[in-house]
């Protein structure tokens, strides 16, 4: 299969880059890596609705171009190369996998500008990569705390994507959240190896339903789950993107990705010379992290408290980690008043306490 | 604990588009023609079937225009290999291409939109029945009817005149063609069927199983049915069992993680290919090419010269 979307993503490259050539003056032109189709309604289309607010806010004085579905691994790295050739001053991946690319690819081109989603930095990256992120479980803090309300079995699924610390982060800030206002509340996590696969996602979300949840929160990326839950009468949240159109149930609320306003920021800078190398992690505050329309099916004293507690992440007097908090095997991880910082939370790789699965390797 | 009863439930409905791209793939080869479009014209197929069932309101009518359109993806590949003699594996490597990229076009303005409901065969009071009322009662008309084609497929190929033609021309063109049947003109025939089982397995995929329009929402449908094919050894009935078993580890596996009982995800997930691996083996391991029953000129280019 992957030789396939290789090929469609070149030819989708080949095609992009011809444009470009007929525009006049030069203007300064930016391309996007992604990793699904722009069409998935979820991750992808963000990134692409950033793309647009970038095109929208300067006009004839950029230019973008994308390429979807590009594996992760060497073949992200030709896609690249070839925008760039193709006259690319900016190059954006949006996918933790395309890493190792992206820095390949920006030592070879020490001009370029790399801005890349969800990475880290290390001694050896490029001054040329910048990295940024959303602090999404500020948001899954918001939704576990819906869900704790909202279940009737105290059963909360979840579709969980890959074992990696941003997921896991996710898992632990909606428990933590749903166990402070259902102290009889569970979790059971599934796991579906797969960021973007309807047919898996409906599965999995009709397997939590059979294993008794009533409230499922995703970590997929498509409306797959949301079909699955409105024919059973459970309750969802929107993911990457509102999912507005499953409102007002089964989405009674969602959290969604916003980075236009980083995007328009970081071409500004690019473009008048003043853009550094910098790792950016974002939350609700900044607005990367949104929370979309609570609906009616929630009741209205617990959109007040989900308000207020967005409200309070929002203004810095609430960290979505605050002590006491104890591993799952019962060890102390923060005491009482203690704030997780980022690195720890970067790095993320064990359950709370009260989680009762095993994280797969 | 799991139960068995809904395991078996979401099992028969997670099969079901891999069983009838597979039953279609199947005669397909039969014929002698090696097809590797079937995740293309199941795509293609997901695509029409969703797009006329949410225009006219009727999930019937997005069935029959699912098969239609992915018909007609399957008789260019058909043009292509049959009349003009064009490579049928790079012919249909380039059929699941196009559809992928054709389905994402025609798709584009139905992302997010809930498609028309698919009833059930039986009246809700029947899928009460302990056991055997969410099992065997409580499904859309197309589950029950892939088991028919299955059936069907079995008769016809085994039992019947054209079903002997069939595998005739798929076991050697040249003596079916001197005997005076008419080799492209069955292939085509075969062809079509397959596209016409392909599309309907995609659109039951987007109308039923997921149900939404998602781009490139097959994600390897195809290849997995042009593997039980293999599994099958060409024999309906396994193809069947096949794809049960695909289906069956793959709604087992989820169901175990959400019972948290601890086993290894990704050794469960590999399980199907290790089988199909391991039954290729211990086929192929005869010597006799007859054991592994691939037809004989499977894939092989006919040329009539007289």
């Amino acid at each position: 299969m992957t030789k396939f979307t290789k090929l469609l993503a070149t030819a989708a490259v080949a095609v992009g880059l011809a444009l470009p050539a007929v525009a006049q003056e030069d203007p300064f032109q930016i391309g996007y890596v992604y990793v699904g189709p722009v069409g998935d309604y979820g991750w992808t289309w963000t990134h692409d609705q950033g793309r647009q607010a970038v095109e929208a806010a300067y006009g004839d004085r950029v230019e973008t171009v994308y390429a979807e579905n590009v594996p992760e691994g060497a073949d992200a790295e030709r896609v690249m190369t070839q925008m760039i050739l193709g006259g690319a001053d900016m190059i954006l991946t949006t996918s933790f996998g395309y890493r190792e690319a992206t820095e390949n690819v920006a030592r070879q081109f020490p001009d370029v500008h790399f801005e890349h989603a969800t990475g880290y930095l290390d001694d050896n990256s490029p001054s040329n990569v910048a990295v940024y992120s959303a602090r999404f479980y500020e948001g899954r803090a918001v939704m576990g705390h819906i869900a704790g309300h909202m279940t009737e079995s105290n059963i909360v699924g979840y579709i969980a994507s890959y074992p990696i610390p941003e997921v896991i982060r996710g898992i632990n800030s909606a428990f933590i959240h749903a166990r402070q206002v259902n102290p009889d509340v569970e979790f059971r996590v599934v796991w579906a190896y797969t960021w973007f696969d309807p047919a898996v996602e409906a599965d999995a979300a009709q397997a939590l339903l059979d294993a008794g949840a009533d409230v499922i929160l995703q970590h997929t990326d498509s409306t797959a789950p949301m079909t699955v839950l409105a024919a059973a009468g459970a309750y969802g949240f929107g993911q990457a993107s509102d999912m507005i159109q499953f409102a007002p149930a089964p989405r009674i609320s969602s959290i969604m990705d916003q980075w236009g306003d980083y995007y328009v920021r970081r071409v500004g800078e690019a473009m008048d010379g003043t853009w550094a190398q910098s790792n950016t992690w974002e939350g609700i505050a900044d607005g990367m992290v949104g929370i979309g329309e609570m609906t009616d099916a929630i009741p209205a004293e617990v959109r007040a408290s989900a308000t207020a507690l967005r409200d309070a992440i929002a203004a810095g007097t609430y960290q979505p980690f605050t002590g006491p908090i104890n591993r799952q095997d019962g060890s102390v991880w923060l005491a009482a008043g203690e704030t997780a910082d980022d690195l720890t939370l970067a790095t993320l790789r064990f359950y709370v306490e009260g989680l009762t699965g095993d994280i797969p390797n | 604990m799991i139960d068995p009863i809904t395991l078996i439930t979401a099992l028969i409905a997670t099969s079901t588009p891999i069983l009838l791209a597979a039953i279609g793939e199947l005669v397909v080869e039969k014929s002698g023609v090696l097809n590797l479009g079937v995740e293309g014209m199941m795509i293609i197929g997901a695509v029409c079937g969703f797009m006329v069932a949410v225009g006219t309101g009727s999930p019937w009518l997005g069935f029959v225009a699912g098969m239609a359109g992915a018909t007609a993806l399957s008789l260019v590949f058909a043009f292509l290999t049959q009349v003009l003699l064009s490579n049928q594996v790079a012919t249909g490597l380039a059929l699941t291409l196009f559809g992928l990229g054709l389905a994402a076009l025609l798709g584009e303005p139905y992302a997010g939109i809930i498609p028309p409901p698919t009833s059930d065969v039986f009246p809700q009071a029947m899928h009460a029945i302990p056991v055997i009322g969410p099992i065997l009662l409580s499904h859309d008309i197309i589950i029950y009817l892939s088991v028919a084609l299955v059936a069907a497929t079995w008769f016809v190929l085994k039992h019947t005149r054209v079903g002997l033609i069939l595998r005739a021309v798929g076991e050697n063109h040249d003596a079916a063609h001197a005997l005076g049947y008419k080799v492209v003109r069955i292939r085509v025939l075969a062809i079509m069927f397959g596209g016409a089982c392909a599309g309907l397995g995609g659109a039951y995929l987007s109308l039923v199983r997921v149900p939404s329009w998602t781009e490139g929402m097959t994600v390897g449908a195809g290849w997995i049915a042009l593997a039980i094919v293999v599994f099958a050894s060409w024999k309906p009935w396994r193809a069947l069992i096949g794809a049960y078993l695909f289906g069956g580890i793959a709604a087992l596996q989820l169901r175990l993680q959400a019972a948290e009982i601890g086993v290894p995800v990704a050794l469960l997930d590999a399980s199907p290919y290790l089988v199909t691996i391991i039954v290729l083996v211990v086929i192929s391991s005869d010597r006799s090419r007859a054991a592994l029953n691939a037809p004989a000129a499977l894939g092989r280019v006919f040329h009539a010269t007289s």
